[in-house]
């Protein structure tokens, strides 16, 4: 096995997130007390969804501009992370606003945001699974790709900012942010946040470079 | 030369639409039956419906309308005449004459049945202005989006079911600047208080132009 350095560093990074994340001093909040850990497992999936699905879009412009099978690969193994990554984002989150919130679905914008973008990605694999041809399947869901992002983009940003959320940072509910966040919490919050994003890449690059053989083989037999 | 080309287009499908009444009198008895059927199905046993129940129905009739009025847009066209458009016109002229003339039959249709739904179940609007620009913005926004949705499942094998599938999550945050706007005309507020609303819909709409705009020639080579 060859493990490049970014590779290493994935692993580094991950342990000191789940090490440190566990055992380091967090600052005690009303209502959050421990759970504040969440934020180093939560919020990075988030971000990680986010970069992951941005690659997978800038795979399917790619795509378009040079038809290759392999930008259309990476587009979908991408896309697929980014779901998986989403998934674990709203279990994490249920699971944390269950404790605080006091139930896991609270009406809450950002939630139902995150539930549609989640909607859009699972169509997007539905409709890769309607074509036969693989070209035609490569261009039109590169074209739904790019089409659904620009308009998840206003509501995953936009939208919760105009409503109250219950989410740290809106609508005048405490949070993470300048004064809140001390640097015990940054010390661990974006090592975490790198690590996680560089894991869901390893898996897209692992998982892409299998299907590209998959198909070689399948050509050649 | 393009504005010659999305002229002509739209005159070519409202022309169309002329000569096959029968589909449109199909989408105005859909809606018809719809309404009714909401009528039959709350009013006679509560006497009446709450506002947010009021304008949520109207939209969502409005939603379901739109998904099936449009996806025929791309669907009805058989594969010759499609490539022969390709031969002389261009992608860009296409959609925006799709759009254009999706946009102007989804506003008949809005507001009839917004006339239908006041004559059937009753009408709290008290902001009548108001609601008719929502329901202008509305009609513009369903058309833009569902346009381009409707280019992408036509090409698969079960339109029906994609359709609504990719359609919905893209139209979530439109129908709920739409909603809100429209609970706001219907209690009367002023206007500016919905100025943000109209705001955030006008700038989705450009989102969803421009980038069906940039997309819809790969779209279109298939």
């Amino acid at each position: 096995m060859k493990l490049t350095w970014w590779k290493w560093l994935t692993v580094a990074l991950l342990l000191y997130t789940v090490v440190g994340g566990m055992l380091s001093d967090v600052p005690r909040l009303a209502i959050l007390n421990e759970t504040i850990r969440n934020l180093f497992f939560h919020v990075p999936m988030w971000f990680g969804m986010i970069l992951i699905l941005l690659v997978s879009v800038v795979y399917s412009i790619k795509y378009l501009r040079n038809p290759l099978s392999r930008n259309d690969i990476i587009a979908n193994e991408a896309a697929k992370v980014g779901i998986l990554f989403g998934v674990l984002g709203i279990v994490t989150g249920m699971e944390w606003a269950r404790f605080t919130w006091g139930e896991f679905w609270s009406n809450d914008p950002k939630q139902n945001a995150s539930a549609i973008g989640l909607l859009i990605y699972f169509a997007y694999l539905i409709l890769r699974g309607s074509f036969q041809d693989h070209q035609q399947r490569a261009r039109i869901s590169a074209v739904y790709n790019i089409f659904a992002f620009a308009a998840l983009i206003p509501l995953l940003f936009i939208l919760p900012r105009l409503t109250d959320s219950l989410h740290p940072g809106n609508g005048g509910n405490p949070g993470f942010n300048a004064y809140d966040m001390d640097s015990s919490l940054r010390a661990v919050f974006y090592p975490a946040v790198l690590g996680w994003t560089l894991l869901g890449i390893w898996v897209v690059h692992l998982r892409s470079r299998l299907e590209v053989l998959k198909q070689r083989f399948y050509e050649n037999a | 030369m393009l504005l010659k080309e999305v002229i002509y287009l739209m005159q070519k499908d409202f022309v169309l639409e002329w000569r096959q009444k029968y589909a449109f009198n199909g989408m105005l008895l859909y809606v018809g039956s719809t309404v009714f059927i909401c009528y039959l199905s709350f009013s006679l046993r509560f006497g009446g419906l709450e506002v947010p129940v009021w304008n949520a129905l109207y939209w969502i009739i409005l939603l379901f309308t739109a998904v099936n009025a449009i996806s025929k847009g791309f669907a009805q066209e058989s594969r010759g005449r499609l490539l022969y458009y390709y031969s002389v016109v261009s992608p860009q002229g296409v959609i925006l004459a799709k759009m254009i003339y999706n946009a102007a039959l989804m506003l008949v249709l809005s507001l009839l049945c917004f006339a239908f739904y006041t004559v059937v179940i009753g009408n709290p609007v008290q902001d009548v202005g108001m609601f008719l620009l929502t329901i202008v913005l509305g009609a513009i926004g369903f058309a833009s989006s569902l346009t381009m949705i409707s280019g992408i499942a036509a090409k698969a094998a079960n339109t029906g079911t994609l359709m609504a599938v990719l359609s919905f999550p893209v139209m979530v945050p439109m129908l709920l600047m739409l909603m809100k706007m429209s609970k706001n005309a219907i209690d009367g507020l002023d206007p500016s208080v919905s100025l943000d609303e109209a705001l955030t819909l006008l700038a989705i709409n450009m989102i969803v132009v421009t980038v069906s705009y940039i997309l819809f020639p790969y779209l279109w080579r298939s």
